[in-house]
């Protein structure tokens, strides 16, 4: 498989605090990658230098590269908006826009541009059922989507995230605060859009990692402890740290 | 479970309790009087004038003289209703987008710079007495329209100018408070679909917090409409429907201060300036409903 994402010796300050150590990585295209470890260990923001989402705090500082598709997204003429739009972002807590349904889903695509009610329906229709929400909400599009539940809502996010056409899709432990029924209908979502996208997410929960993806990441203090084939790294872990954290002896 | 917990305890602090009780209820009695006899005073005052003083409302309400000496006396508050709802509203479109934009500057652009030194400024701006806004419409702006424009200076222009600088705090602090609380997540999920600053800011932050903006304006126009020595200080005081803004007019509450000293008390004069304040009152519910209206549509 092919590298899609290629991290090489990424130093990440906030202020003086180091919160990446040395970070390397290659993320390879339509598959899913997790990354685990105890809180506090730089998961989040690793994933949020993908798309540049650290630029927006204060005192960040970040050393060493980052190449999607192999171009350097921290050189000057990087135009981060368009990262962003090719590097999609799916959050801890559902954040739908206080709009409808449909707003939100056209809300991405109308920012680049797309006018034309046409199209975008076609954009909302597609994105929904690529999000598998679509059957759910087609009948009340133009209601509020703060109305739905958070699970939906959820699915919503990610609907919204797939309608401006990303390459890549980060998700911050966006099933944390879901019901095991909705957390299992994302996993499932997520095995479904890996064979279009690359998929990096971040979890809490050893069984989710395991059950939903190709090569897992374990993180300690900032530092990669271990990258392996997720069925690799689970069953026979080479680095002891991980071996106690995978088994629930610290963290 | 709590009305179980609360059965079975003894209360050590019965005492404690019913003094706070009592104290409380006493305040609120207190207050609620005091209201209370305030708009009974007020409306039974300016009432008085249509129905003890026989001077006919619709009358009060639409008649263009207002000559309470002449005779017979002429009633009519028209010039200072249109006085004060053109000050206050004039004061509002001048002071909401400064408002705004300031808002926005100190929530989105440089939050520390707003949160430290923007936002005491502000502050600042709020707590100077209206005798001290009056005076410096009066020594720089009243010369200054007396230069720009025909007329005299003084006005509706003036008055709005100075006004929209006495509400600016008000609309400015209610922004402020409603972007600072605006959930980050929301911006960040704006950002993350390639939105810049300024999309994000049009297309989600000022859209959902316009209920509380609004809020804010009202409150401005409220305080505006309320206004009455600055005003009354710039806006020449002549009981007529001006023909431009740089013309000599009046305000409700400007009609009021000036005359209240010169009328006895029980006389159709004095009367006829409570129900100028009645009908004051009755602007101010009006305000507070609307704003009621507003944040319970923000809620949803
Ligand atoms: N904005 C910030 N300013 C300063 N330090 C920060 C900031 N954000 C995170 N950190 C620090 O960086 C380190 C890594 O944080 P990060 O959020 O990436 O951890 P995480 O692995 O995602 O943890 P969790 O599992 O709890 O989400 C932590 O020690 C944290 O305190
Ligand atoms: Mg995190």
């Amino acid at each position: 498989m092919q590298a899609l994402i290629d991290i090489d010796q990424l130093d990440l300050y906030y202020g003086d605090f180091q919160a990446l150590k040395k970070v390397s990585l290659d993320i390879p295209e339509k598959a899913i990658t997790a990354f685990i470890g105890p809180s506090g260990c730089g998961k989040s923001t690793l994933l949020r230098t993908l798309n540049r989402m650290n630029d927006m705090i204060p005192g960040t500082r970040i050393e060493g590269s980052i190449k999607v598709s192999g171009k350097d997204i921290y050189s000057s003429d990087v135009d981060v908006e368009t990262l962003r739009k090719k590097v999609g972002m799916v959050f801890q807590q559902p954040n739908p826009f206080p709009k409808s349904i449909y707003d939100n889903v056209a809300y991405g695509p109308r920012l680049h541009g797309i006018a034309d009610k046409q199209r975008l329906d076609e954009i909302v229709e597609s994105s929904l059922r690529a999000a598998v929400l679509w059957d759910e909400v087609k009948d009340h599009l133009k209601r509020s989507a703060l109305g739905i539940s958070g699970g939906q809502q959820q699915r919503l996010c990610i609907a919204r995230a797939l309608a401006v056409e990303p390459d890549v899709l980060l998700m911050d432990e966006s099933t944390s605060a879901l019901d095991p029924i909705s957390t299992l209908k994302i996993e499932e979502l997520a095995q479904e859009l890996k064979k279009r996208y690359t998929i990096v997410m971040v979890t809490h929960n050893m069984h989710q990692a395991a059950r939903v993806s190709n090569q897992t990441v374990f993180f300690l203090n900032g530092e990669v402890i271990e990258y392996a084939e997720t069925e690799k790294l689970f069953s026979n872990p080479v680095d002891s740290r991980t071996e106690d954290y995978i088994s629930g002896r610290f963290g | 479970m709590a009305q179980s917990v609360g059965k079975q305890q003894p209360k050590p602090h019965l005492r404690e309790e019913w003094v706070g009780r009592v104290y409380t209820f006493l305040c609120i009695l207190f207050l609620l009087l005091t209201i209370f006899s305030m708009v009974y005073f007020v409306a039974s005052k300016g009432l008085s004038t249509f129905i003890i003083n026989k001077v006919n409302l619709a009358g009060f309400l639409t008649g263009l003289k207002w000559s309470p000496d002449s005779e017979p006396p002429l009633f009519g508050a028209l010039p200072f209703l249109i006085g004060s709802f053109s000050t206050s509203i004039l004061a509002a479109v001048i002071a909401a987008p400064l408002g705004f934009c300031a808002a926005v500057f100190m929530t989105q652009i440089m939050p520390k710079f707003g949160r430290k030194i923007m936002q005491p400024v502000i502050e600042l701006l709020a707590g100077i007495p209206s005798v001290v806004y009056g005076f410096v419409g009066l020594s720089v702006i009243v010369p200054l329209f007396r230069d720009i424009f025909p007329g005299q200076g003084i006005g509706i222009a003036a008055g709005a100018v100075v006004l929209s600088i006495m509400i600016l705090p008000t609309i400015t602090t209610i922004a402020t408070d409603a972007l600072a609380s605006l959930p980050a997540g929301l911006k960040e999920g704006s950002y993350a679909l390639g939105a810049t600053r300024w999309q994000t800011i049009y297309r989600i932050v000022l859209p959902t917090t316009m209920p509380a903006l609004l809020t804010g304006i009202v409150l401005g126009i409220a305080r505006a409409f309320g206004e009455a020595l600055a005003v009354q200080m710039v806006i020449g005081n002549s009981p007529h429907i001006p023909r431009s803004l740089f013309e000599s007019t009046s305000t409700l509450t400007s009609a009021i201060t000036l005359s209240m000293g010169n009328t006895v008390m029980g006389s159709i004069q004095n009367n006829a300036l409570w129900s100028l304040a009645l009908l004051l009152m009755i602007m101010t519910f009006v305000f507070v409903f609307i704003v009621r209206m507003l944040e319970r549509r923000s809620k949803l």
